[in-house]
């Protein structure tokens, strides 16, 4: 599914990623982890072909081919997910306007028929529901006003709608109660696919009790340093990243 | 005075190059010559067959705006219009003042299809019958002449009248006697006076006491002459208890040079009444490098005459090269209320003052006044507008709230709110908001697979949402489109 090769990425002229390697087999559910500044965020961003970034060596392919060139809409209805750490409000626009027009642009870009009306609400409705989205948020301008935890449930409704083949989670668990956490996760989990590769980028293993990975990634200094299982992640939580700091200096 | 006596000069220089040509008693021509002179203005007042009262109106107007300067006071910059160099009067090449659809030139109708007139209206001018309950009555003016007046008659048994302003100097003098120049005085401003001059023709409506108009009343106008300076002149009466609603929409083709429009709307509501007047104005706003376009110097202005009357002005602008514009209100009657609702789109090197002027006189007024502006590429998108309350406005309230969008880091918007109270009871509350679009906000919307024009659409759309509501329905869908439509191009 996505297979990132030697990947060296700089914003202002400063590198950021020194040669990322990475491979999420489809299905697979990854998670990285490490230190802040260790170019998490930055990956997130060149994954899904954020504009300012430039890519200087390397590969991304996704379902075997290099999407480094493709545009960010482009990748977003080839199936890249990115849940926002910081989700952005669009005054004016209703979340469910909004939701439309994501649904119907990405299905436009495929050659799909736009969604009926009576379609699109029944998707809605059944992905709200699951997520304890409200009609009421449904039809709020979209994030304007919203709690954190509701910005982070808006995110994880617009992936189940959108259906990507591979998700990036960027921090999702940032600015959650553990109540918002549990929903959060519930959701994510529910979107669990064979299908579907999910990349879960986390500075807490405390995500990682809801969202059980298959593999744990530690980034530092823009690179993969270390990878394993789950228990990584507990060994992580408990020595923390003094290990790697020496590598992100 | 240097200046003035050149243009004297250069006026009577004209005059003697004119009359060799004989153009005076040339009656039958399409056009006038160049330029601007007495001769000129005597010969659109003859060819619209217009009273001695009307001509002396305009020569008064006329020999008014030689003593007077263009105005420099708004935030616009322009290459000096040389007033000799335009056309003041020309008509379409159809023959004027058809009894019928089938008389119509079909280019002319060919043409409402490409302005986008929607379908159900294309209908009524193609004479089809019952397209739609809610009808709407179409004075098309094509350069200067009105071409079809549609449903006059029916207009006419609930007692409205309808139609050019040309026609309604002759057949109903008493009542533009009365109105003309009520509102927007002959010596208003160096425009509204040009305009006083040399109107060519426009929209004039007037309804009679206790009656709500039983349909909107539409106007198209489009420029569609070489160097033709157009001078429309509205006006619109609605007497105790009377209610109109009344839209504006506007196109014109590509072309190279600039022209010049100088309109004139004059609103008048006594009491009881109310006028609600919408305009989308999409004028060609010039190419890419700010070359051509529409200068766009109108002068409206409704007073609210009577008790408990209401004005309210709706506007998408997204044309002209240049904006200069203000509709506002005079709020003379006691517990008048008057409104305000702007979206202003400047796109390329578009340049856009205006704004609003709501002068409080009576007791107990309210105004309101939302402004949006939206300014791209390089263009200036400046709110201009004023709040007064006179010294007898007791009770006299305002709301106002002016928000800013700019797209890219080349565009500039400026509010200019001006604010006077002469009575300690006026309430004026003043709101304002600049933002931008985010590059965060836009990479947003791409990464949920919409591209960046349906990105800043979609932005855009809910920036002006609060004014779209203000717009009929009709209207509403087509100026959402045309928003989008003036922002191509904006962003990537």
């Amino acid at each position: 599914m996505l297979e990132i090769k030697n990947l060296h990425a700089s914003i202002d002229g400063k590198e950021i990623l020194r040669g990322v390697d990475l491979i999420v087999p489809t299905g697979e559910v990854h998670a990285i982890m490490g230190p802040n500044g260790s170019g998490k965020s930055t990956l997130s961003y060149v994954l899904s072909g954020r504009d300012g970034y430039d890519v200087t060596d390397g590969e991304i392919l996704f379902d075997g081919k290099d999407i480094v060139e493709m545009p960010a809409e482009e990748r977003a209805s080839a199936g890249v997910f990115l849940a926002f750490q910081y989700p952005l409000e669009i005054p004016g626009v209703a979340t469910m306007t909004f939701l439309k027009a994501a649904m119907n642009a990405q299905r436009k870009a495929r050659g799909e028929a736009e969604l009926t009306t009576p379609d699109f609400m029944r998707r809605v409705k059944t992905a709200a529901e699951k997520l304890n989205v409200t009609q009421e948020m449904l039809r709020r301008p979209l994030n304007v006003g919203f709690s954190g935890g509701e910005k982070k449930r808006n995110e994880i409704l617009q992936m189940a709608l959108l259906e990507p083949k591979l998700a990036v989670l960027d921090e999702t668990d940032s600015g959650l109660d553990i109540d918002a956490l549990r929903v959060v996760s519930e959701g994510v989990n529910a979107l669990r696919d064979p299908g579907r590769s999910m990349l879960v980028i986390t500075h807490y293993q405390r995500l990682l009790d809801h969202i059980v990975p298959d593999k744990v990634h530690v980034m530092s200094a823009g690179r993969i340093v270390r990878t394993g299982g789950p228990e990584l992640a507990l060994e992580l939580e408990a020595k923390g990243y003094a290990d790697y700091a020496g590598e992100a200096a | 005075m240097p200046a003035i006596q050149e243009t004297v000069d250069q006026v009577s220089q004209i005059d003697v190059d004119q009359y060799k040509y004989g153009f005076v008693t040339d009656i039958e021509s399409d056009r006038a010559p160049k330029g601007l002179s007495e001769d000129i203005v005597r010969f659109i007042s003859a060819k619209k067959n217009e009273p001695d009262w009307m001509l002396e109106w305009r020569l008064d107007a006329y020999r008014r705006w030689l003593t007077m300067t263009e105005p420099t006071w708004s935030r616009v910059h322009y290459p000096k219009i040389d007033f000799e160099d335009l056309y003041y009067y020309s008509a379409p090449k159809s023959t004027p003042g058809p009894k019928s659809l089938d008389e119509v030139d079909p280019e002319l109708l060919a043409m409402y299809e490409k302005l986008g007139i929607p379908l159900r209206e294309r209908e009524i001018l193609a004479g089809v019958e019952g397209a739609s309950d809610r009808r709407v009555a179409v004075d098309a003016v094509f350069d200067s002449v009105s071409v079809v007046t549609t449903f006059k008659e029916e207009l006419k048994k609930a007692g409205v009248i309808f139609c050019a302003i040309s026609e309604a100097i002759r057949e109903y003098p008493e009542i533009v006697k009365k109105y003309l120049g009520s509102v927007v005085p002959v010596t208003d401003n160096f425009y509204a006076t040009l305009n006083s001059a040399v109107f060519s023709d426009g929209s004039f409506v007037y309804i009679p006491e206790g009656v709500r108009c039983p349909m909107e009343l539409s106007t198209y106008f489009r420029i569609n002459e070489r160097n033709t300076g157009q001078f429309e002149r509205t006006l619109i009466i609605a007497e105790k208890g009377a209610y109109v609603s009344y839209l504006e929409g506007c196109t014109a083709p590509m072309r190279d040079e600039n022209q010049l429009h100088a309109a004139v709307v004059e609103l008048v509501a006594l009491e009881d009444a109310e006028i609600k007047y919408s305009t989308v104005q999409n004028w060609y706003p010039g190419d890419k490098d700010g070359k051509g376009g529409i200068y766009n110097f109108v002068t409206k202005r409704g007073d609210c005459r009577g008790d408990r009357s209401k004005i309210s002005w709706t506007q998408v602008e997204t044309g002209s090269a240049i904006t200069w514009k203000y509709p506002s209100c005079i709020l003379r009657g006691d517990d008048s209320q008057g409104e305000f609702y702007s979206i202003a789109v400047s796109n390329g090197y578009q340049q856009v003052d205006s704004g609003t002027k709501m002068i409080h006189l009576g007791k107990n007024t309210k105004s309101r006044i939302i402004s949006k502006g939206i300014a791209a590429g390089r263009s200036d998108n400046t709110y201009r507008g004023l709040v007064s309350a006179h010294r007898k406005a007791s009770g006299a309230r305002n709301f106002t709230n002016c928000d800013s969008l700019l797209i890219g880091d080349k565009c500039g918007a400026h509010t200019v709110p001006y604010i006077e109270s002469k009575n300690a009871s006026a309430v004026f509350e003043h709101e304002a908001t600049t933002s931008k679009i985010a590059d965060d906000q836009l990479f947003y919307c791409l990464q949920r697979g919409l591209s960046s024009e349906e990105a800043v659409a979609l932005i855009v759309n809910g920036f002006v949402k609060d004014v779209i509501q203000q717009l009929p329905m009709e209207f509403a869908v087509e100026a959402q489109k045309l928003i989008s439509i003036s922002l191509e191009g904006s962003v990537g």
